[in-house]
């Protein structure tokens, strides 16, 4: 996935991917800080790339909001330390998440260098407004992420937040595949990755 | 053996009272569950036979291929192919949830826990009932939910 920051920022404060994704995954709307659950949203530079963020960083980057999701990295620490196999990576590289097995240890959400899972403390469902009938809930005692739209992959539609966006911010495409769309759009723009020194492979690319 | 008067009548009072359920309950069975099947539909995946004895396992079966093995599609007996999801597909036919899988899993006992993530055709409309403020209020006045 490639995410065009500059294009975010112009339509700032746009956030139809997240209302999207959240609306259809049945992701609650939890106020209480502490409690919230996330699988997409915005966070400032410093913040989404602690390691390259310095005091003398480039103007434009203080005002510009990152779309923060799961990175579906190809080494993936959370799978890595999954004691019962709960979150696992699909052969096509999307790291999925097996909620009728978590047991809700949260090692994963130690291992995750980038806070893209969230716990359910508590029971989700009084916090979903206007729930989607066609997906499930989550229930309390369990993590849960971004699972690439997995569901909408297998009907051949892209992801939910890649279609929301109207200004074609997001795009989703194979990597593995030398001459897709997205390896072309790499090659010809300045991308970066979140904390790549950590070797766990992010695979959400972000134009600056 | 002093007390025989007393620990005799003792003993058969006794096991009289602990089960008294089972003779309070003698010769009355529980009247069989009648779960309500869908008038407009005359086939489920499988057979009556084979879906009233094997639900639970098909449904693990296409749990496991739909999330692990990203297989959608399940072929029954007959060679039709039927999109394998509880929530989107069984419950297209069996639109209730209570006059269906509840009559059997009550009578017996069973508590499967499918419903504290799928929706039922109940519950559809959904839970947010609650003012957001209240629950907000409610949130921050809670501990944290664990300390361990
Ligand atoms: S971003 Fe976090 S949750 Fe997603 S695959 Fe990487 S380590 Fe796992
Ligand atoms: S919380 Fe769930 S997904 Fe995370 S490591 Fe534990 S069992 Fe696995
Ligand atoms: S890929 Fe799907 S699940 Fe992941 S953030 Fe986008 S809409 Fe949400």
């Amino acid at each position: 996935m490639v995410i065009d920051t500059r294009v975010c920022q112009k339509y700032a404060p746009c956030e139809d991917c997240i209302h999207a994704c959240h609306h259809l995954h049945n992701v609650p709307q939890i106020p209480y800080k502490k409690h919230e659950v996330k699988w997409i949203w915005k966070d400032e530079f410093e913040h989404a790339f602690p390691d390259t963020a310095h005091e003398y960083a480039n103007e434009v980057l203080h005002g510009r909001e990152f779309l923060l999701l799961c990175n579906h990295c190809e080494h993936p620490p959370c799978v890595r330390v999954c004691p019962t196999q709960a979150t696992f990576k699909r052969e096509d590289g999307i790291v999925m998440m097996d909620m009728h097995r978590c047991i809700g240890c949260r090692f994963c959400m130690a291992a995750c260098p980038y806070g893209s899972r969230s716990f359910n403390w508590r029971d989700p469902r009084p916090f979903i407004k206007n729930p989607n009938p066609r997906y499930p809930t989550r229930m309390k005692g369990v993590v849960e992420k971004c699972t690439f739209c997995t569901e909408r992959l297998a009907e051949g539609k892209l992801p939910a937040c890649a279609e929301a966006c109207k200004h074609g911010a997001i795009v989703v495409g194979d990597l593995a595949d030398p001459n897709s769309e997205i390896n072309k759009i790499l090659r010809e723009h300045f991308t970066l990755r979140r904390k790549v020194h950590l070797g766990t492979g992010p695979s959400v690319f972000y134009i600056i | 053996m002093h007390d025989a008067g007393k620990v005799i009548p003792g003993i058969i009072a006794f096991v009289l009272f602990v089960t008294v359920p089972f003779w309070t309950n003698f010769g009355k069975a529980a009247p069989k569950p009648q779960p309500e099947i869908p008038k407009e539909y005359k086939k489920c995946v499988e057979s009556k036979e084979f879906m009233r004895r094997e639900h639970m396992k098909l449904l693990r079966k296409w749990r496991f291929d739909v999330v692990r093995n990203n297989m959608r599609i399940y072929i029954n007996s007959e060679g039709k192919p039927i999109n394998m999801s509880l929530q989107n597909e069984c419950l297209r036919c069996h639109s209730s949830k209570k006059k269906f899988c509840d009559v059997c899993h009550d009578y017996v006992a069973a508590h499967p826990y499918c419903w504290n993530c799928h929706i039922p055709p109940e519950e559809r409309k959904g839970w947010a009932t609650k003012e957001v403020k209240s629950l907000t209020e409610e949130a921050s006045s809670e501990q944290p939910a664990s300390h361990h």
